[in-house]
């Protein structure tokens, strides 16, 4: 289980993450909703250690991230904002210094890789450094990295972000498969995406939780039962001066 | 035990780093052809008619100044700049193992580069039969100066995600840890202040630890320095790497 309690990041007089409190268990897929600049990736980055929060409380895994950051790091695997990658490493030097500092070793390091490439679809590409992959390539590699050694909780800052179609449809579907067994918090602004693979969404805006709940609960919020309606009526654009 | 297994991870990938882009071969090249210019020609190693490499360790100051910048600089601005730093520190790995299996890294590479000077070695052992013990405390030396200035550019390239500025500001550091100990500047410090004070000046001075080993003489003191050096410019590099990801 994550859990994040009256969570706060200021950003000098700025709260870019304003009291926000959630949990999430396994068997859950988390959509994390909310328009540009609303404190998405602030919060992922706080979650996974990277940021210290101003206050609040964050456990993984009944770890605290901030006291106690090692056991709590090796719970999950995480995917930053623009999935960066070393540019002059191989996707293969890639994985392997991944599930090195993992902690996988000889064959189960071996099969952790294959299993990955695999189900990222990387194995055209793996002997290829990561500068001269397309987009699309560069993304799953660094989304096979998150799972090299099997999380029990992902934390993705939006895992579909530069993605075809194609490519978008097969994330979701890896979402949705693997919310089964393990707990994700996805990020994204995109509405389809948390209709298709989130048990439960929450949308943030200006720093703070403005609704959470199932998509279906948030979508009878509106007479048309659209969720681009609700996202819409609670959130402000960022064309609004506030 | 897990931290030494991270420590290796990290060192192997920095070292793969460098060898599989040309940068590695153009380096190595370049400090090959300096030291030998310097040693033969600027540093009139025949004419001195001594069995010794006073000609070539002299040089080692100025030329890591430029040299060994060159190899720190990208340490940590890269991962800045392609946003991996994130990655890496999330992972569970400790900002000290990161900063550490960095150093490393370089500090092999740079070791590798001195190791491939043995020809000089060869040549004044061939030419004469010089102290041996004499030249070992030289690269001795030369390893920890290599070390000391390697840890301020890696101090450095944590500031910035821009290479060319981590560059330059390790330059002017290490030029002030040079100058501090140049005999010139210090007679002209002389003038103004005290002895005691310029001592005193001149004893943060790379130059001034370096001339013992040249001189074959291994004094705890010079390598307390330069360890000490190093420590210190590898914990500043984590209080700033502290301070940006604080915001």
């Amino acid at each position: 289980m994550i859990k994040v309690e009256n969570l706060v990041k200021a950003f000098g007089p700025k709260l870019a993450v304003n009291d926000v409190s959630f949990t999430v268990e396994r068997g859950e897929v988390l959509g994390f909703l909310g328009p540009n600049g609303a404190g998405k990736s602030t919060t992922m980055r706080m979650i996974t250690g990277f940021i210290p929060p101003t206050s609040g409380r964050i456990t993984v895994g009944g770890h605290d991230i901030v006291e106690d950051p090692l056991p709590a790091k090796r719970l999950f695997g995480y995917l930053p904002e623009n999935a960066p990658g070393y540019a002059d490493m191989t996707v293969h030097g890639f994985l392997n210094f991944a599930a090195e500092l993992r902690g996988l070793q000889g064959s189960a390091r071996k099969q952790a890789i294959s299993r990955v490439v695999e189900l990222c679809f990387l194995e055209n590409v793996l002997y290829q450094t990561i500068d001269t992959l397309s987009k699309g390539y560069k993304h799953r590699t660094c989304l096979a990295q998150s799972l090299v050694h099997d999380p029990d909780f992902l934390i993705m800052d939006e895992p579909t972000d530069g993605l075809d179609p194609n490519q978008k449809h097969e994330v979701r579907n890896l979402l949705k498969h693997m919310g089964e067994k393990k707990a994700i918090i996805f990020s994204t602004h995109i509405l389809e995406e948390v209709e298709a693979a989130c048990t439960r969404v929450i949308i943030i805006d200006r720093g703070r939780i403005v609704a959470n709940g199932t998509p279906q609960e948030l979508k009878a919020r509106s007479p048309e039962g659209r969720l681009e309606d609700v996202f819409r009526a609670i959130t402000l654009p960022d064309t609004v001066k506030h | 035990m897990n931290s030494w297994a991270n420590i290796k991870a990290i060192v192997k990938r920095e070292l793969g780093g460098y060898f599989t882009s040309p940068i590695a071969y153009i380096f190595l090249v370049i400090f090959l052809l300096l030291t030998g210019f310097f040693t033969f020609t600027v540093g009139s190693f025949f004419e001195r008619g001594e069995a010794s490499l006073v000609s070539f360790f002299t040089w080692h100051p100025w030329l890591y100044l430029f040299l060994v910048p060159a190899v720190g600089m990208r340490l940590w601005s890269e991962e800045r700049r392609l946003g991996t730093i994130e990655l890496l520190l999330t992972m569970p790995v400790t900002t000290w193992e990161a900063i550490v299996g960095k150093f490393l890294a370089s500090w092999l590479f740079l070791a590798i580069a001195l190791a491939l000077t043995f020809p000089v070695v060869v040549t004044v052992n061939w030419l004469g039969s010089p102290d041996n013990g004499v030249i070992f405390a030289g690269y001795l030396g030369s390893l920890f100066l290599a070390g000391s200035y390697l840890a301020v550019s890696c101090m450095t390239s944590a500031m910035t995600r821009n290479q060319v500025i981590s560059f330059i500001v390790s330059v002017l550091i290490c030029l002030f840890l040079i100058l501090a100990g140049y005999e010139p500047v210090t007679g002209l410090l002389s003038r103004v202040a005290s002895p005691r004070v310029v001592e005193v000046i001149a004893a943060f001075s790379v130059m001034t630890h370096f001339e013992g080993f040249q001189r074959g003489v291994l004094d705890t003191r010079d390598v307390v320095f330069f360890a000490s050096a190093i420590g210190f410019a590898l914990f500043a590099t984590g209080v700033i790497i502290r301070n940006h990801r604080a915001g």
